[in-house]
């Protein structure tokens, strides 16, 4: 059996090395898309991210990526957005801001309570490794975090986070600033991450091998 | 109880009111040419082996970042790392950290694309502070380290005055104000590395981290004077350092990853549990 694809898309948005030597790691192949056109063809797509959300939002529509993901998650293809990635599937972020979204989970993106941190005495950015927990009204049987034990930890770095609209979305979430932070999002075929798989050693790269349907 | 419940508990170790600290640990790995090297004071340095193989032991025994400083970066005028970061990021799945001799914005996104999660930024940022905001614009906050070599201020004087070019050149400036400054342009982390305990194994200048990180509200990373457990346990507790930077203490063998995260662990310091498997 050939191994599994994972099409990572490419609009310039920092380090794909590392994204690509994890799936390579886990056994699958990757295909780095560089064009519109290519999406239609992707079957398990990861759309990555770091840095401010209007320049990658920016960077997709530019590129035509927008209408393409749009249309490769409505067909019930797999989509897997990393970080900002995650945070782009919503409808629209705060961040120096308002900018719209890809609009593929309903919900804002919107930055961590400053005040709130500076009084716990709380670090902006969060970032480190953390354990996470099921959303309050899901479990983890049966969806792509099966495998995650208790005690796993995983890599955050963000400012940001995502607030899903509908709280059956949240698929795992963590403690910050005092805050919850979703740290997952799942609705349908659309799984979003706020943490890095591809940088959480192990348990991360389980995550990645689910994704792609090695395990 | 693990920390982790002790924290959803909302118990708080007496440390000033702070939530329970929550740490990573980091391997710092300074390398000239193709060597691991470890000096004292920065200077005097001392082969130790292949950086890949240290950073890949460091890896299998749980621990949380790698941060490669091309010590010798400045004589060539550019960062000569990229080799090493390629070869990192085949079997090395943690975040990466790369600085020295990173002068502009074209290094950073060289960097990045070899893939570096984070650059860290010394001499230059403090020669063009204007370099920490286009990086952060560019690239985001979160892969700018400002790296701030400190070195206490002569007696009579207080504070700590910055050191650039790997510690050999004053500047003049107050590291705290720096600290201050290098946050506001946009810096998502600061690396506080303490000229004068540095590979000497004497312990933190906890001062020093805990007058930065006070000052400013992102992570604080303390480097330099790790010898005994001990210490790496008074950076994070009275010093307030977010994460801690350790050299000496790996690569010299005097204490393993998993036995510093269980000692912590013990202190109510939070943070990724070691390996168990590894």
């Amino acid at each position: 059996m050939p191994a599994p694809i994972a099409s990572i898309l490419d609009y310039d948005c920092g380090n794909l090395r590392s994204l690509e030597r994890a799936f390579v790691h886990v056994g699958a192949q990757v295909r780095m898309i560089e064009r519109a056109e290519d999406v239609a063809t992707a079957g398990h797509l990861v759309l990555p991210g770091v840095g401010a959300y209007g320049q990658a939002m920016d960077g997709l529509s530019r590129r035509g990526y927008a209408e393409a993901v749009a249309a490769h998650a409505a067909v019930g293809k797999p989509l897997l957005g990393i970080c900002l990635g995650m945070q782009l599937l919503f409808d629209e972020s705060e961040e120096f801001g308002p900018h719209k979204g890809l609009g593929l989970v309903p919900g804002r993106v919107q930055m961590f309570d400053k005040d709130r941190a500076a009084d716990h005495g709380v670090r902006i950015p969060h970032i480190g490794w953390t354990a996470m927990r099921p959303g309050p009204t899901r479990s983890w049987a049966d969806t792509i975090l099966a495998d995650v034990r208790p005690d796993d930890h995983f890599y955050f770095v963000h400012s940001f986070h995502g607030r899903p609209a509908d709280p059956n979305c949240v698929l795992a979430e963590v403690d910050y600033n005092g805050e919850r932070i979703c740290a997952a999002v799942h609705r349908d075929n659309v799984i979003g991450f706020q943490f890095h798989p591809e940088k959480s050693a192990d348990a991360g790269l389980a995550i990645l091998s689910r994704f792609v349907g090695l395990r | 109880m693990t920390n982790l419940q002790q924290r959803e508990n909302g118990e708080r170790p007496s440390n000033g009111g702070r939530p329970a600290p929550h740490v990573r640990l980091i391997a710092r790995l300074d390398v000239k040419g193709p060597n691991l090297i470890k000096g004292i004071h920065l200077e005097g340095l001392r082969v130790v082996g292949d950086p890949h193989e240290h950073a890949r032991r460091y890896y299998e025994q749980g621990i949380d970042e790698i941060l490669y400083i091309d010590s010798v970066a400045s004589l060539y005028g550019r960062n000569n790392l990229s080799d090493i970061v390629d070869r990192t990021t085949c079997d090395i799945f943690i975040p990466i950290t790369v600085g020295g001799g990173v002068r502009s914005v074209e290094d950073v996104r060289r960097l990045l694309r070899v893939g570096a999660d984070k650059i860290a930024v010394n001499t230059a940022a403090v020669a063009c502070p204007e370099l920490i905001t286009e990086a952060a614009e560019a690239f985001g906050s979160q892969c700018v380290v400002v790296s701030i070599a400190a070195k206490r201020r002569a007696r009579g004087s207080a504070g700590w005055e910055v050191l650039v070019e790997t510690g050999r050149e004053r500047t003049g400036i107050d590291a705290v104000e720096w600290a201050c400054r290098a946050a506001e342009l946009g810096a998502g982390e600061l690396l506080v590395t303490s000229v004068d305990r540095e590979g000497t194994r004497m312990g933190f200048d906890v001062e020093l981290t805990q007058a930065i990180a006070r000052a400013v509200d992102v992570p604080v990373i303390a480097s330099g004077g790790a010898g005994r457990l001990e210490d790496v346990a008074a950076v994070i507790e009275d010093g307030g350092a977010d994460a801690v930077a350790l050299a000496s203490i790996l690569h010299f063998g005097m204490a393993g990853i998993g036995t510093i995260k269980d000692f912590l662990a013990g202190r109510g310091i939070g943070g990724r549990p070691a390996r168990r498997d590894g």
